[in-house]
């Protein structure tokens, strides 16, 4: 307040136009985001149904979430999941970006392949590859016909496999996003450094793991934050694949919200479980964020 | 061809035999088949008749080519109750995303704007905030955001869902134009001061038309954002107003009885048309938006 007084009337003027801009984005900010996640906070102690509740439970319903089978279930096939997802689309995202680099012909139709499923939705991606890996009439039949009666591929009615069809289809879509940063990345490296080693005749694979890799550091730090929220946030793929099945086989803690908050009406359990997921990620982009803050700060000091 | 000297081709053909070329190539290749595969499927799929199907190979082009699934997935497919097709998801789709698409991009360029050249007090903590706000789990707004449109009255409407696309997207938009105008020079915001351009004026005359670029990438960003949104038009957009996606959903995961297969594809690849043409045909700049969205802060 005090600051605000110092100023003169013609620089008060100028900042309070300014602030009139900047409401709408204020006001989702305070509102849509802080509000909402307070909100959420709130409910999640209290013994909520269908409407909020002001019967405060304390964390009793995180003892109770954390008690439910499904909701465990669904961390593990969460775990699991993520683990694969993010291994599988920087190891293909990288190998694509590293192979596209070596001047091959064509550079910028393979890239064009490699990317449109970004450009799909995932419900639609789901369903194609729910149709592509149903054993009746999808790959299993067909390898069948072409002379392998025995060939299995029944994973999606599978209770132990399923999981692993959301990370087949899933990393198709979201590789393409990988080798498009990485490549940006690996473009941006100095070719000095190709020629040094070029002279001292360290053989090309060794130097994309011991030094193109590291320098790649923040390229990869960047997309690993991408792929975590993508992991934390799965739903679409799950609904369209498989709706979580066989059984509960593929269910994931996104879903299990979903359904407590407007199936099952149980707010304050989906709350709670909603702020689970937010401090997961949060756990993970705060540190990020201060370390490229950090990075930034002493840029500029250096410049 | 004829630039290329007769020793430096034979070099790139000599090249082109090494086994590590041929090794990169093969791995190339063996993906792109990987990542097409799906799409072919796609479309042969939609053009073969149930018959075929059943009795056919999934990979094998069809025999005998129809159109008919594509009409049904358009026209009469069984969405849940009504079997409309999916031409209504079309049409809501594209209500929603036009206005879902301009507001984000005017408030983005408008938050951008003020933060960059005008830098009042505290706005830089709102920003931080806000960009933090990028990642926070759609479940945890959910349930309060349909309060707050309940509250408004907007619940389940067209202005309704067009809010929720315009909070979920400011964070983006914003950090978009604010790094974009961070890289115009000061100098010229200044000059403009001295004269005599106000808050107003300088944002519509002079920065707006400069940031043609920026709009073009933020625009296909948000087109395909929206048209490939499921669970916010599932919640907030209302029986009316269903996007595609969620009918396409609703065509294939809902109907009893026989699976119809080809228009189940063709649904798909109709619901996959927007996106995936204006992918195809903006091919640079839908990658420089991925990459200027990435990189959050």
């Amino acid at each position: 307040m005090s600051a605000a007084m110092k100023l003169k009337p013609k620089q008060l003027l100028r900042q309070l136009l300014s602030w009139v801009a900047l409401l709408p984005m204020a006001s989702t900010v305070l509102v849509a985001y802080l509000g909402s996640v307070l909100w959420s906070l709130r409910v999640s102690f209290t013994n909520s149904r269908t409407f909020p509740s002001d019967q405060y439970v304390g964390l009793a319903q995180y003892q109770r979430l954390f008690e439910n089978e499904r909701w465990l279930l669904s961390l593990q096939n969460l775990a699991l999941y993520g683990v694969l997802f993010i291994l599988a689309c920087l190891l293909l995202g990288f190998l694509l970006a590293v192979f596209i680099d070596q001047k091959v012909m064509a550079e910028g139709a393979l890239r064009t392949v490699f990317l449109y499923p970004y450009a799909m939705s995932f419900v639609a991606t789901g369903l194609v590859w729910q149709w592509m890996l149903n054993p009746g009439n999808g790959i299993q039949q067909a390898v069948r016909q072409m002379g392998f009666p025995n060939f299995n591929f029944d994973w999606i009615i599978d209770q132990d496999m399923v999981i692993y069809t959301i990370v087949i289809a899933t990393v198709w879509q979201a590789s393409g996003l990988v080798m498009a940063l990485l490549l940006a990345g690996l473009r941006g490296i100095d070719e000095d450094i190709w020629k040094a080693a070029r002279m001292d005749g360290i053989p090309t694979w060794r130097v994309y793991v011991s030094i193109v890799l590291p320098m790649l550091g923040p390229s990869v730090a960047t997309v690993f934050v991408l792929l975590f929220t993508a992991v934390v946030k799965v739903f679409d793929s799950v609904v369209s694949m498989t709706q979580g099945g066989p059984g509960t086989a593929s269910e994931v803690p996104a879903k299990f919200i979903m359904e407590h908050l407007f199936g099952r009406a149980n707010i304050a359990l989906a709350s709670a479980g909603s702020i689970v997921l937010l401090l997961t990620v949060l756990l993970l982009v705060v540190p990020f964020m201060l370390a490229r803050q950090r990075q930034a700060r002493t840029q500029a000091e250096k410049a | 061809m004829s630039s290329i000297s007769a020793p430096a081709l034979a070099r790139r053909q000599a090249q082109w035999l090494r086994p590590a070329r041929i090794g990169v190539y093969a791995f190339l290749l063996s993906a792109a088949v990987f990542f097409l595969l799906p799409l072919y499927i796609m479309l042969v799929t939609s053009f073969k008749s149930m018959d075929e199907i059943r009795l056919g190979n999934l990979f094998a082009l069809p025999i005998q080519v129809t159109v008919e699934p594509w009409v049904t997935a358009w026209t009469s497919a069984c969405t849940g109750v009504a079997c409309e097709g999916i031409r209504g998801g079309f049409w809501n789709s594209v209500l929603i995303v036009i206005p879902s698409t301009v507001l984000p991009i005017l408030l983005g360029a408008l938050n951008g704007y003020a933060l960059s050249f005008w830098k009042p007090r505290g706005a830089n903590l709102l920003f931080g905030i806000l960009m933090l706000g990028a990642f926070i789990p759609v479940q945890v707004m959910m349930f309060p955001l349909v309060r707050i449109l309940a509250t408004l009255g907007l619940f389940s409407s067209l202005p309704g869902i067009v809010l929720v696309h315009l909070i979920f997207s400011m964070p983006v938009m914003t950090l978009l134009f604010r790094n974009y105008y961070q890289a115009i020079p000061q100098e010229l915001f200044q000059a403009a001061r001295i004269d005599g351009g106000g808050f107003w004026r300088i944002f519509v005359q002079l920065m707006l038309p400069m940031s043609t670029p920026i709009i073009v990438v933020a625009a296909i960003m948000q087109v395909t954002g929206v048209w490939n949104d499921y669970i916010l038009g599932l919640v907030f957009a209302g029986r009316d107003n269903l996007p595609m996606t969620v009918q396409l959903n609703n065509v294939i995961n809902t109907t009893t009885g026989t699976r119809l297969y080809n228009v189940n594809m063709a649904a798909t690849i109709l619901t996959s048309l927007v996106p995936l043409t204006l992918y195809f045909v903006s091919g640079r700049w839908f990658v420089r938006g991925i990459a200027a969205g990435a990189v959050k802060g």
